[in-house]
């Protein structure tokens, strides 16, 4: 198994490396090595998820571990059909390190064994965490976009960077995808969010319990409500929709980790290690 | 900056001599030496350009002068008497006129003299000098330059013959080699530049405020680039503004409604000559919320600049002045490297012919090419009458050929004094120039 999973990260590895190398170089042959790379590596990677599943009998989220690796999964599945669909391949430079980042962090932590609980059984969990983890990855899309959007925006405000400003897309192209990334990535939260709150439902006997995972996961819907309400009604674009889209994910990381280090809440099978 | 030889008084400037190459002194500021602000502040209008030419053909010092001031230059063409005191002349009245500092002027400003003053004029006309370079504008604000110097008759035989050279050579420059062929610069990098804030330009409206020549090159280009685009255009006279809208199917509209007209417009390309800001950060502010953040992109190509450089600073607004777009340009400036080496030989070659003209102007070398002009006549003459009669013995022949010989001598004595000194306050090079063409030496 250590085996797979460290096939995976060198696949990774290696096609992050092509990203920035396609950054410097600017050469076609770059980012196609490394899409094809990272398509390889996300392969590997569902055969991995794949046995997880069948091993543990239900979706493989149940340790820190896992969490990071099923993370990691998604966020380079998203890439890899958003790059397929939008050909936004200057992103690949922020999300396959990203993604490489987090598979790396899930190798060095240890499996936690433990018995499989009853829990992770219902669909209405198995429909809460794909969608939530889809969400999130098309959220990090969106703050990757909106790091890309800063960096350009910098570059052709102060008129000194020319490195950027000949590598990466236009502000316009930056921002029309940051805001579908957000819309998507809201849309799945929202989804992903009320199966949470039913599944809850089913199994507590009630929507809501005050919990600290509840209340960071509803400040951080409330912060993509926020930057969309204010993009329709006041035209919050550019900018400060990409510093927005830099916040909501700070709060979605603090959500997804934070409150379980440093809270007490539900979810804590989550990150068990 | 300054590579003025110093010196008081070049001794071959002495009276009695003929013109010295180093009599053609330049003066100068362009977009290398000098940031805009310094170039906008300097800048001299018509009026003030008559007025400056007068002042200098009043000094003692200075025989010829011209004044060429674009948005990228000023440069002070003179014809000396005396070097540094002339070029002291310059500095101080363009300090005083401009409230520079004549020491911080002269850190910023080239002086060039004799064959570097010529290449240095030769250059700029051909566009070499230009922030773009093959950029075809320069001729023509040229051209003008020395209109207004011909019409204030501050120009003079070396001038006129040096001006005259530089269009020439400017023609050459331009039908020898590619350089004005590639993409022409401005308007190629603000698409370049517009293309980092717009995905795509089509559908997006330019605005156009003043329909000059520059802006007219500018907006052609983008033009190409905006299929479906509008285009506004502004200008004092309307009337100018029509015929430039119809051109590209635009739309013309007064400079009052820009304000309300930059609701619509995404990029604003402006030219005008207005010492002013035309656009504020004021008028721009309460526009983006209106346009709900959506870019706006200020192309400022005008030198005063038209747009307030404040505007850059609100989000979403753009705004970038003709040093800005040098960056852009800089980059394309590999392609035209090896069509500038031909240009350059031909301005070299101008520069060598100019001078060789120039030396001639001086005292000896005429009198020498009279004489010989005289003497072949003679001897021509000679030659065809003697074949006719020659039952004359050797020293009737002799005796003809004397007189033939004081004749020319004769004939020459007056010219020759008068060349030599044609009064005190008389310009020398005119009279010499004046008897090399009755004589036709220069052929």
């Amino acid at each position: 198994m250590a085996a797979l999973h460290f096939s995976i990260i060198m696949l990774y590895l290696i096609s992050s490396a092509g990203y920035v190398i396609f950054l410097f170089a600017q050469k076609e042959i770059f980012h196609r090595f490394s899409y094809y790379l990272l398509v390889a590596g996300f392969a590997v990677h569902t055969a991995l998820i794949g046995v997880d599943c069948i091993r543990i009998g239900h979706i493989p989220v149940n340790s820190l571990h896992q969490t990071l690796s099923f993370a990691a999964w998604t966020l380079a599945g998203v890439y890899i059909l958003v790059k397929y669909r939008f050909r936004v391949n200057v992103l690949g430079v922020f999300a396959v390190p990203f993604a490489t980042l987090i598979m790396i962090a899930a190798f060095l932590i240890p499996e936690a064994s433990m018995a499989p609980t009853r829990l992770f059984k219902s669909l209405w969990l198995v429909v809460h965490i794909v969608i939530i983890f889809i969400g999130e990855a098309a959220l990090a899309l969106a703050c990757g976009t909106g790091i890309l959007y800063l960096l350009q925006e910098h570059a052709i405000k102060t008129k000194s960077n020319r490195f950027f400003l000949k590598r990466l897309p236009s502000l316009e192209f930056l921002d029309r995808n940051g805001y579908m990334f957000i819309v998507t990535g809201f849309t799945l939260l929202t989804i992903g969010l009320i199966t949470g709150f039913i599944y809850a439902q089913l199994v507590w006997g009630r929507f809501w319990s005050w919990n600290n995972k509840e209340i960071w996961s509803v400040i951080t819907w409330l912060i993509y409500a926020a930057l969309l309400h204010e993009r329709l009604v006041s035209g919050w674009r550019g900018r400060r929709a990409a510093i927005m889209s830099i916040i909501g994910f700070a709060a979605l990381l603090f959500t997804f980790l934070g409150v379980n280090f440093l809270l007490e809440g539900h979810h804590d099978e989550f990150t068990r290690w | 900056m300054t590579n003025l030889q110093d010196g008081n008084g070049d001794p071959l400037m002495s009276p009695g001599n003929g013109p010295d190459l180093s009599q053609i002194v330049l003066i100068g500021i362009n977009h290398k030496t000098a940031p805009v602000e310094i170039r906008e502040k300097l800048a001299f209008s018509t009026e003030e350009t008559a007025t400056a030419l007068g002042t200098f053909r009043n000094s003692p010092f200075i025989d010829e002068a011209m004044i060429i001031s674009t948005c990228n230059r000023v440069e002070v063409i003179l014809i000396v008497k005396n070097q540094t005191q002339a070029v002291e002349t310059v500095f101080s009245y363009i300090g005083d006129t401009k409230s520079v500092s004549p020491d911080r002027l002269k850190t910023l400003a080239y002086v060039f003299s004799g064959d570097s003053a010529v290449r240095h004029v030769f250059r700029v006309a051909a566009s070499l000098d230009s922030m773009m370079i093959g950029e075809p504008q320069i001729l023509g604000q040229v051209k003008d330059a020395f209109k207004a110097s011909v019409n204030t008759k501050t120009t003079g035989v070396i001038i006129n013959r040096l001006m005259h050279k530089a269009f020439l050579t400017a023609k050459r420059v331009r039908s020898e080699t590619g350089i004005g062929g590639h993409a022409v610069s401005i308007s190629y990098a603000a698409v370049e530049l517009a293309k980092k804030i717009f995905d795509s330009l089509d559908g997006k409206t330019v605005l156009l405020v003043g329909a000059g020549e520059m802006a007219e090159l500018a907006v052609e280009h983008l033009i190409r680039n905006t299929s479906s685009g509008n285009l506004l255009v502004a200008n004092r006279t309307l009337s100018s503004g029509v015929a430039l809208a119809e051109r590209f199917r635009g739309q013309a509209i007064r400079m009052e409604e820009i304000p309300e007209k930059l609701k619509f417009a995404d990029i604003i390309i402006s030219s005008t000559g207005s010492p002013d800001f035309v656009i504020t950060r004021d008028q721009v502010q309460p526009i983006m919320r209106w346009r709900k953040n959506r870019a706006l992109f200020f192309i400022d190509i005008a030198v005063p600049r038209d747009i307030d450089p404040a505007i850059n600073r609100i989000d979403n607004a753009y705004v970038y002045d003709i040093d800005d777009l040098q960056g852009v340009i800089n980059e394309n400036i590999d392609i035209r490297q090896t069509e500038s080496l031909k240009a350059e030989r031909i301005v070299d070659e101008s520069v060598i012919k100019f001078i060789e003209w120039h030396e001639h102007l001086d005292v000896i070398p005429t009198i020498i090419g009279l004489r010989k002009k005289l003497d072949a006549i003679v001897d021509m003459e000679m030659c065809k009458t003697m074949h006719a009669l020659d039952h004359l013995s050797s020293q009737d022949r002799l005796a003809i050929e004397r007189m033939t010989e004081s004749m020319v001598r004769k004939i020459l004595h007056d010219p020759t004094l008068f060349l030599k000194n044609p009064g005190s306050h008389r310009n020398k090079s005119v009279y010499l120039d004046f008897a090399r063409k009755l004589f036709n030496l220069d052929s």
